[in-house]
């Protein structure tokens, strides 16, 4: 019905905005055409240097990203791909002896200038975590939550936004029937897949995982991997990841850290069939970490 | 004797020195309501309870000293409650971990120590003469609701602190605001915590007499407080009072007062595991 309303008005707005249109398509020609020239990456970080505390974290990392890739982070514990993972929706910020140098841009922007909002940059840039962690409450609140959260009450646009970000997750079939159910009664890979969905109601434009499928059996792995391909259609994701063979199964890039420095990062079939250079050979060989 | 068998002994007279020392507490409470009732229950009918104060023990009754309780422990509910839970937020979840917030921290929880006469003190002070509530309601449920600030704050504090990180995590990482996670989804897990520090500092309320009587609460006030601003008295007070009389029907109203004491603070503890208990089967983990 709302939308009724609009195309009766629609008429009146063509007729107001027809000199406007002309002008605006050629302003967005040119926009098109500057933003050709300065190519945005959708995840960069410059000269990146992190620390805890006294001690250093990150080292001088440089990274460009392109749209609708996946790209796995891969290293040892403690080498700082979490901490690098989190940049992005600025998720380090909770911790209060971490601080930064250097910039990290999410589709061109520099997201800790002080005129970002913080929760607006986490709508864009979703998040999976290590282990499932659904909200004790049903599947559908959960599901919901990130709009409601943003003011969102009308029940038909929650209901569209649950059973599509479901499907997305392709968790729809087997929930369909028990929305009301508790999160906390799923099993472990359906809580993962459940997270997923969560993080895509909000339709955002980047993913984070953060080891998404550390926690699950292989089944459940095997499920969530074949997830992450399929979104990669609409969404940049960055995982990070201590299966190797994850990594060379889903991402189209990984990059190796070791001991906070980015080691090499390439496309993932020479990173894997032909590492340049040594440690990353010894790494994905299996003789360390 | 081999290690494990003397292991097995050990295990074995602490389960029964355990199970020795539970039964001597319970044995001197059960010795102590059964003489309650055996003196004070025949004392118990609907004179005795809408009586106003009398100086013949027959006549007496407790109508302005149960109102009183009640008077004292919804006005100290209204003002700790709301101011004692934002605190234990603030604390917990807004205030930088300091050296400042944690010497404030330390001074809360010696707070909740402190005797509570010196809060008599402090709030005949503050309350009843600075303030200028004097005897009132509102000056008596202040000074208690000082008496249990400290531990409802600390009590929000834990259990917040139990709260995991990953939920705290997975509503900022949906953009949520601090307020936002706290409110949806932070208070409803602790809710259960809270309420049971809650739950300790109000049974405290309505057993405490020392810091009325330095306020000056009376225990004979010949009729029931209307407004905040009247004079009052409380069950532990009348209680004291009757039990220092030398007649005998008066130590007989202090059992049938110390009955119904016993019965408020059960029906008041029962009300709020009622809400806890509701609250968690919705959060169940």
């Amino acid at each position: 019905m709302d939308l009724q309303f609009l195309s009766e008005t629609e008429p009146a707005v063509k007729t107001i905005g027809k000199n406007l249109t002309q002008e605006k398509q050629f302003m967005a020609r040119e926009e098109k055409l500057a933003k050709k020239e300065k190519k945005h990456y959708a995840l960069e970080s410059h000269m990146l240097n992190a620390w805890y505390g006294e001690k250093k974290i990150l080292n001088d990392i440089n990274m460009k990203i392109e749209a609708n890739t996946i790209t796995a982070l891969i290293g040892p514990s403690g080498c700082g791909k979490s901490t690098f993972l989190r940049l992005f929706n600025r998720m380090n910020d909770y911790i209060p002896i971490f601080r930064k140098t250097g910039d990290i841009l999410v589709d061109g922007e520099d997201v800790y200038q002080k005129r970002i909002r913080i929760e607006e940059l986490r709508k864009s840039v979703g998040m999976v975590f290590q282990k499932a962690n659904p909200f004790p409450k049903s599947i559908y609140e959960n599901v919901a939550y990130g709009l409601r959260i943003q003011g969102e009450k009308r029940k038909s646009v929650l209901d569209l936004a649950v059973e599509k970000s479901l499907h997305q997750a392709s968790l729809w079939d087997e929930v369909k029937d028990d929305l009301k159910k508790n999160a906390m009664a799923l099993s472990g890979g359906q809580q993962q897949r459940l997270c997923i969905a969560r993080a895509l109601a909000v339709e955002p434009s980047v993913l984070l995982m953060d080891e998404p499928a550390s926690a699950l059996d292989p089944h459940s792995t095997h499920r969530v991997e074949s997830l992450i391909l399929e979104l990669k259609e609409k969404y940049t994701i960055l995982i990070v990841t201590h299966n190797l063979h994850q990594a060379s199964r889903v991402s189209d890039y990984t990059g190796f850290f070791y001991l906070g420095d980015l080691v090499e990062f390439n496309n993932t079939k020479d990173l894997f069939t032909h590492p340049k250079k040594e440690q990353t050979e010894n790494y994905i060989s299996g003789k360390f970490g | 004797m081999f290690k494990s068998s003397r292991n097995r002994i050990i295990d074995k007279s602490f389960q029964v020195i355990g199970l020795a020392t539970t039964i001597f507490g319970l044995l001197i409470l059960a010795t102590f309501i059964f003489y309650i009732f055996y003196v004070g229950a025949t004392r118990i009918d609907w004179a005795f309870m809408t009586n106003l104060p009398s100086r013949f023990y027959a006549k007496a009754g407790i109508l302005t000293a149960w109102t009183g309780t009640i008077w004292i422990f919804v006005l100290t509910a209204f003002s700790a409650i709301p101011i004692g839970i934002s605190t234990g937020i603030y604390l917990e979840e807004y205030a930088k971990k300091t050296r400042l917030a944690n010497i404030l921290e330390i001074n809360i929880s010696n707070l909740a120590g402190v005797p509570s006469i010196i809060y008599g003190l402090l709030g005949l002070e503050i309350f009843g003469r600075f303030l200028g509530l004097g005897r009132s309601v509102l000056a008596g449920s202040f000074t208690l609701a000082l008496l249990i600030l400290p531990i409802i704050i600390v009590a929000t504090k834990e259990s917040l602190r139990a709260v995991p990180q990953s939920l705290k995590d997975a509503a900022y990482g949906l953009g949520a605001t601090k307020w936002q996670t706290i409110w949806t989804q932070v208070l409803p897990v602790s809710f259960s915590g809270i309420m049971t520090g809650i739950v300790l500092a109000l049974s405290r309320v309505v057993g405490e007499t020392a810091p009325l009587i330095v306020i000056g609460a009376l225990a004979y006030v010949p009729f029931v407080a209307k407004t905040p601003m009247d004079d009052f008295t409380v069950l532990p007070m009348q209680i004291f009072n009757w039990i220092s009389r030398p007649q005998h029907g008066f130590i007989v109203n202090a059992a049938a007062a110390i009955i119904i004491l016993l019965i408020i603070v059960i029906i008041l503890n029962g009300f709020a595991v009622f809400i806890r208990n509701r609250a968690s089967r919705k959060n169940n983990w």
